[in-house]
C-alpha cells in the first residue's frame, strides 16, 4: 500500500492570498488520511523568474528537490506552476547528465546535490493515483446531486504532455472525474483547456482579462454554478479578479469559484466555513443555498 | 525599457537590411536547453493558430517570432515587447509538428534580452523578491499572522544565505545588478 505522506509545497501564491486553498486542503487531507510535513526552508519554485535566468530557475527548483531527497519524501504541490515546474526539472534533470552536472555545479556551493530519488505530484495527481478514487468515495456523506460546476485544470498539469502525462491535455478528464465523485455533475464547455491568462499580468493588464473573461462567458452559457479550480495562480484570476472583469467589460457574471478540496469537504459533509468559503472573493452562499434545499429534500423523501 | 523601445507595427513596417542580421543567432539559441529544434520550424503557424495569446493581441505572433529568430534578426526580437507575452501554456509545444519547444525558445530569447538590458519591471520584483525573502511575492506581516489566527502553521523562512550564494554563482545577480546601472 502507498504510504500517504508527503513534503507540502505551498509556493508562494498560496501563502500570498489564497490561504483558502491551503486550508481547505489540509481539512479533506485528515479525512483521506493524507499525511503533511511541512517543508521546512523551501523558496520559491522558480517558475517566475524563468525568463530572467533559466540556470537560476533550475538552481531554485533543484534546491527544493534536494531538501525532499533529504527526508526521503514525495512532494505534493498545490498550485499547478509549482508542481509543473518541480516535476519538469526533476524528470530533466534525471535524464540530462550534462544538465544536472551544471546545476549540481551550482548546488555544490551551498552543500547540496541534486540526485533524482523523489518524485513530484500535485494533489490532484496524488488523489489519482495514490489515495484512489474508491477510498474518496468512502469519504462522501453528502453527495452534492444538486450542483452542476465546470471545471478549469490549469495548463501546468496538463501540458506539457510529455512530462505531465498523467490526463489527456486535449481532453482532460481527471478532474471531472473527481468532482463526480462529490457527487456534483461537472459540465463540458468551450475551450476547456484555454489559459486563464494570470503569468502575463505582470506586462499586460488587458489580454489576461480577456481570456479569463471568455472562459467565465462559456461556464456562464454552459449553465454551471460554479467553477472549480486546482491551482492558486488560476484560481486568482477567476475569483480576486472577477469583479474586475465584471467592471472593465461591463458584464455580470457572479461566478463562485471554488478550491477542489473546498467542493470535496463539502460532499464530506465539513462546515463550509472550516473550509474557508467565507474567504473566496465572489460570494459562494448561492452554492450553500442549492445544497441546503438538496438537503431538506432528503427528509421529506424519506 | 522594452515597453516603450518598439511600438506596436514597427517590425512589420521595417525593411530588413542585410546588416541587421546575425547568422549565428539561431546556432546560439539552439545551445540553449529545450531550444535545441529552433531551426526545425517550417512555419506551419501551428503555434500562433493556438495560441491564447495571439487571440487577442494584435501583435504577438509565435510564428514570427520563430522566423525572425531563424533569420538573425537579433536586435529586433530581443527588444521587442512580444517575447514577453508568452504565458507558457504550452499549447504550441504540444502541437508542433516539428517538435519544436516555442515557448522554451521564447526562454532562450527572454534570457538573452536580460543580458543585453531588457527586463519588465515586474520581473526585477520578483527577483528581487525571492532574494529577499524566498517567495516571489513581499507577503505582508498581517497575512503571516492571519495564517496563524486560521490555525496554520507558520510559514518556513526560506535561507537567504544559501539563495545569495546561487544568485551569485548563477550570474543572476549580476544579470540584476547590470540593469540597475543601465536605467540609473
Amino acid at each position: 500500500m502507498t504510504e500517504l505522506k508527503y513534503l507540502l509545497f505551498l509556493g508562494c501564491v498560496i501563502p500570498y492570498r489564497i490561504n483558502s486553498y491551503e486550508i481547505s486542503t489540509r481539512k479533506v487531507a485528515k479525512k483521506l488520511g493524507i499525511e503533511f510535513v511541512e517543508m521546512p526552508d523551501f523558496n520559491c519554485c522558480g517558475l517566475p523568474i524563468d525568463p530572467v535566468s533559466h540556470d537560476m530557475m533550475l538552481t531554485l527548483a533543484a534546491r527544493n528537490l534536494c531538501l525532499a531527497e533529504q527526508q526521503n519524501l514525495n512532494i505534493l504541490t498545490l498550485c499547478t506552476g509549482c508542481s509543473g515546474t518541480l516535476l519538469k526539472v526533476n524528470e530533466t534533470l534525471k535524464h540530462d547528465k550534462n544538465l544536472k552536472e551544471k546545476v549540481n555545479g551550482y548546488l555544490k556551493e551551498i552543500g547540496r546535490e541534486f540526485k533524482g530519488t523523489i518524485k513530484v505530484k500535485h494533489l490532484v495527481q496524488v488523489l489519482l493515483e495514490d489515495v484512489g478514487f474508491e477510498k474518496i468515495k468512502e469519504t462522501i456523506h453528502r453527495p452534492l446531486t444538486q450542483l452542476k460546476v465546470a471545471a478549469h485544470a490549469g495548463c501546468h498539469i496538463l501540458r506539457p504532455k510529455k512530462y505531465l502525462g498523467f490526463d489527456d491535455p486535449e481532453d482532460p478528464a481527471v478532474i471531472k472525474n473527481l468532482i463526480e465523485l462529490t457527487g456534483a455533475k461537472s459540465l463540458d464547455y468551450e475551450d476547456e483547456t484555454a489559459c486563464c491568462g494570470a503569468p502575463i499580468i505582470g506586462v499586460n493588464d488587458i489580454i489576461p482579462l480577456q481570456l479569463s473573461r471568455e472562459k467565465l462567458v462559456h461556464i456562464q452559457e454552459a449553465g454551471a454554478q460554479a467553477l472549480i479550480t486546482v491551482c492558486p495562480f488560476c484560481h486568482m484570476m477567476f475569483d480576486i479578479n472577477q469583479p474586475r472583469i465584471e467592471r472593465v467589460f461591463n458584464e455580470k457574471f457572479g461566478i463562485p469559484v471554488l478550491h477542489y478540496p473546498q467542493l470535496l469537504g463539502l460532499a464530506m459533509g465539513i462546515n463550509p466555513d472550516e473550509l474557508a468559503l467565507n474567504q473566496l472573493r465572489v460570494d459562494a452562499s448561492k452554492i450553500l443555498e442549492i445544497l441546503d434545499r438538496a438537503q431538506k429534500v432528503v427528509p421529506l423523501q424519506k | 525599457m522594452p515597453e516603450k523601445t518598439q511600438q506596436k507595427g514597427t517590425e512589420q513596417e521595417r525593411i530588413i537590411k542585410a546588416n541587421e542580421i546575425d547568422p549565428h543567432f539561431k546556432y546560439e539559441i539552439s545551445k540553449v536547453p529545450g531550444a535545441r529544434k529552433i531551426m526545425m520550424c517550417f512555419q506551419c503557424g501551428t503555434c500562433t493558430a493556438d495560441c491564447p495569446i495571439a487571440r487577442f493581441s494584435d501583435s504577438y505572433r509565435p510564428r514570427k517570432l520563430m522566423r525572425m529568430a531563424q533569420l538573425g534578426l537579433k536586435d529586433r526580437v530581443l527588444s521587442s515587447d512580444n517575447i514577453w507575452l508568452c504565458a507558457a501554456c504550452f499549447t504550441c509545444v504540444d502541437h508542433c509538428p516539428q517538435d519544436v519547444e516555442i515557448s522554451s525558445v521564447l526562454r532562450a530569447l527572454r534570457n538573452m534580452a536580460v543580458k543585453e538590458g531588457f527586463m519588465p519591471v515586474v520581473f526585477r520584483d520578483l527577483s528581487s523578491n525571492i532574494l529577499k525573502t524566498g517567495y516571489a511575492y513581499m507577503i505582508p506581516a498581517s497575512r503571516l499572522r492571519k495564517r496563524e489566527e486560521q490555525g496554520l502553521p507558520p510559514l518556513p523562512k526560506a535561507s537567504l544565505e544559501s539563495l545569495a550564494k546561487i544568485s551569485e554563482v548563477t550570474g543572476f545577480s549580476k544579470l540584476l545588478k547590470k540593469k540597475k546601472e543601465k536605467s540609473e
